[in-house]
């Protein structure tokens, strides 16, 4: 049956269905079915997944000055995204201000953080989507070494150097062990890179795993370990003693040193590897400009990386912040939290239940009752689903809108404002990909586009961690040590009810925690993560979501090898780490794949 | 920078006793609890690491690079009673993902031995110590009983490998105040109290 959402997207649920399902969690575990039509073309497409919602139980009645500590166990990769978000909230709440120094921290421990998540992301979790690891096998060492070197002037790029790559490559493929290289559509005609192009990437996965473990010792410095490093509310939790010698915890000059040698690595390796990989990449893969869904019409981001402690306003906001509905770039709507009519979460196709599902509830306000129950045209049974029935209710996940549209959030959407904005440091860069690549602006709107956004965040991010590193330095200098304000430390000193919200921009996208305060502990507390902005089912009005609107219309080479699917849905960073299998429309099992 | 650097053949192996899973998610919090009370009652000496690995994945990568023997505590479905302790050694701890998934981590902690290998420092000794969860599904809910009550014998356990390996391993006494593993309310503790707030139930 063919359908239109209010949104602007056709929809025909008749043809053939193909399952993309998870058979194990971490952060949660989402599933995808689609609808393909005779030529292989997907026609409809559902997203569903499990999300946390378990931390407004266990926050209840806690210390608000610990609830960082739990949310930073959420997830395995937004960790510090969340605790910062988290004291956010709580000193929004209570007034509660940060002093300079803590500010710069702040932004270098978030930044540490986007730079990991994009560089991890890319090579170790997205790469694999575009890039045919047992192509690399024929590929030419010196012909690798000639493309390497067109690109870019990284100093790893000898013939030698990837004749030693293949050769470890080719010993662990025949092996037969693959292991991070399993579950791969390998040969799969969707893969456009020529085998040197494959060979190259293959050395910068190894290299961005060795690299990464540099930037985290970031995290290591100012957050005193790592993993799980510590936070504050009020500010950051390590002292400054600059002259110190060897001190425990304490942040002195050999520290920051290096800070400042780690932050120039950073700088260095998006210039010289990841930047120019995109661009290799790109430029075999640009006719493939599928994947854009909303991108194109309606983003949102919550802006990020105070320039100036205290002030999250959008001039001070460096991580652009607003909204782009029905495709006007010309207009940018200012975005207010606190606004009830502004964010709201829906439940008419979530597997919650409110008084009235018509409709949406802002997160102050946030009920998270369970009701789960399948659709009368929903296949399978409770504990076994074979399909769903995105008529009903299909969902963990609930549908945030704001002003009731459905948004992508994440890298592009953060751009898309940016480009929009005018703002120089964000349009120069997409313009020059544009460019060399020959591309127009539409084809920003795209899978590719959103992976590229991510690349072009990352080379941002360390430039930006450069000037508050020296931001930092300068203050220090300058006499000023103070790391935490702790006036307000007591809950004596806490008006008996108060609320507040708090907001970043998390590698995938807008992140904010609601909280209340009642006589000195939590009452309520509601997080809305970025992915269940991407990942949310429909809305009342049959609105469809930021995954399921970038499905429609890709075609894919081969039904039971989904490698199309789990690229678009890859390039948005779903912090859902999963495993799935394929199955056939009688229920049957057909092919694994690894979905992160 | 991508070749792998070879093991110094250190005298004194670098020894890593980890706990991975999320405490937030009910009997999936097994291993960072054990690893957790280990650190509570057992001393041990300098090669040794002791380390809450909570939530992450892939990024583990680089303790097992910096480390020679490995000792791991998961939540793993054997498809046993629950509360079951079943431990898995050196060649036997499945390197790969196979048909049946062992770990609730397995995307995780699987792929992270495999790339520990793929980078050459794959360890020379390995101890899975698993545990049969009950509750998966307990969002927000509590350590059940039978895996809360196996976590003094996988500690012992751990203890029994690391003195195989001729590491010396001592109790702690008593009355030893011992920086917590966890902090912030979320050690094992702590966090159980709120046990009477009534658990999301599905």
């Amino acid at each position: 049956m063919t359908s239109q959402s209010p949104n602007g997207v056709t929809l025909d649920n008749s043809g053939k269905r193909i399952v993309v399902d998870p058979v194990t969690r971490i952060e949660g575990h989402m599933r995808i079915e689609v609808n393909v039509d005779e030529n292989n073309i997907i026609r409809n497409a559902v997203s569903t997944g499990t999300m946390w919602r378990g931390i407004e139980v266990i926050l209840k009645n806690r210390d608000p000055r610990d609830a960082w500590a739990f949310t930073e166990r959420i997830c395995g990769v937004c960790t510090g995204t969340h605790a910062l978000t988290s004291v956010r909230a709580v000193e929004n709440a209570l007034g509660i201000t940060i002093p300079d120094n803590a500010n710069s921290i702040r932004n270098l421990m978030q930044l540490a953080l986007q730079v990991h998540d994009h560089i991890v992301h890319f090579y170790h979790l997205h790469a694999l989507d575009w890039v045919d690891v047992v192509s690399a096998l024929s590929a030419d060492p010196k012909a690798t070494s000639a493309l390497a070197q067109s690109v870019s002037d990284w100093p790893l790029s000898s013939p030698g150097y990837f004749k030693d790559v293949q050769t470890r490559l080719r010993k662990f493929v025949e092996s037969g062990q693959l292991g991070p290289f399993k579950n791969g559509y390998w040969g799969n005609a969707s893969y456009k890179l020529p085998p040197e192009a494959n060979l190259m990437a293959v050395a910068h996965y190894l290299e961005a795993l060795d690299f990464q473990k540099e930037i985290v010792k970031i995290h290591t410095i100012f957050g005193g370990k790592n993993p799980h490093p510590n936070w504050l509310v009020g500010g950051v939790p390590s002292a400054i003693n600059i002259d110190g010698t060897g001190a425990v915890g304490a942040i002195n000059m050999e520290r920051l040193n290096l800070v400042t040698l780690i932050i120039d690595q950073i700088i260095e390796f998006n210039n010289k590897v990841y930047v120019p990989d995109i661009m290799a990449i790109g430029s075999f893969y640009k006719d493939w400009l599928y994947g854009g869904g909303l991108s194109g019409k309606n983003v949102l981001a919550y802006g990020d990386v105070p320039e100036h402690a205290n002030d999250h306003s959008d001039a001070s906001l460096k991580l652009p912040r607003g909204a782009i509905v029905n495709g006007n770039l010309a207009e940018v709507h200012p975005v207010d939290h606190a606004d009830p009519e502004q964010i709201q979460e829906f439940v008419t196709h979530s597997w919650y239940k409110y008084p009235d599902e018509t409709k949406g509830l802002h997160p102050w306000d946030g009920v998270t009752e369970p009701h789960y129950e399948l659709g009368p045209n929903a296949k399978g049974t409770k504990t076994n689903i074979e399909q769903l029935d995105e008529a009903a209710k299909y969902s963990w996940i609930k549908a945030p809108r704001w002003r009731g549209h459905a948004m992508e959030v994440g890298p592009l959407a953060r751009w898309v404002i940016g480009y929009a904005q005018n703002k120089a440091e964000f349009k120069d860069p997409v313009d020059k990909v544009l460019t060399d690549l020959g591309l127009p602006v539409s084809a920003l709107f795209s899978t590719l586009g959103r992976t590229a956004a991510r690349a072009l965040e990352s080379s941002w991010a360390g430039h930006q961690m450069r000037y508050f590193q020296n931001k930092l330095i300068a203050n220090i200098r300058a006499g000023d040590s103070s790391t935490a304000h702790i006036d307000k430390w007591k809950p004596e000193t806490w008006p008996k009810e108060v609320k507040g919200v708090g907001f970043t921009e998390a590698p995938r996208g807008a992140l904010a925690h609601w909280i209340k305060i009642k006589d000195g502990r939590i009452d309520n507390y509601q997080c809305v993560v970025p992915t269940t902005w991407n990942g949310s089912p429909r809305d009342p009005e049959g609105n469809i979501g930021a995954f399921e609107a970038s499905l429609i219309d890709t075609p894919m080479s081969d039904p039971i090898q989904p490698l199309e699917i789990l690229r678009t849905i890859h390039s948005f960073d779903p912090c859902l780490a999963c495993s799935t299998h394929v199955m056939s429309p009688d229920g049957q099992e057909m092919a694994r794949v690894q979905v992160r | 920078m991508a070749a792998p650097y070879p093991l110094i053949s250190a005298p004194t192996p670098r020894i890593l006793v980890l706990g991975i899973g999320n405490i937030l998610w009910a009997d999936e919090g097994f291993g960072v609890r054990a690893v957790e009370h280990f650190h509570k009652t057992y001393e041990v000496p300098d090669n040794v690491t002791i380390l809450d690995g909570g939530t992450q994945g892939l990024y583990l990568v680089q303790f097992v690079n910096e480390h020679d023997r490995l000792i791991v505590f998961d939540a793993i479905d054997y498809g046993l009673e629950p509360g079951t302790m079943k431990v898995v050694e050196d060649d036997e701890v499945p390197k790969f993902t196979g048909a049946k998934k062992m770990s609730l981590h397995q995307t995780g902690f699987q792929e992270v031995l495999s790339t520990a290998d793929l980078m050459g420092h794959y360890p020379e000794r390995l101890a899975l110590i698993g545990c049969q969860p009950l509750h998966l599904e307990d969002w927000g809910g509590p350590l059940t009983e039978p895996v809360r009550a196996v976590i003094p014998a996988a500690v012992k356990m751990a203890v029994r490998i690391l003195r195989d390996w001729g590491v010396p391993v001592t109790a702690r006494p008593e009355d030893a105040v011992v920086p917590r593993l966890l902090a912030n309310d979320i050690d094992y503790d702590n966090y159980e109290r709120r046990t009477e707030a009534a658990a999301l139930n599905f």
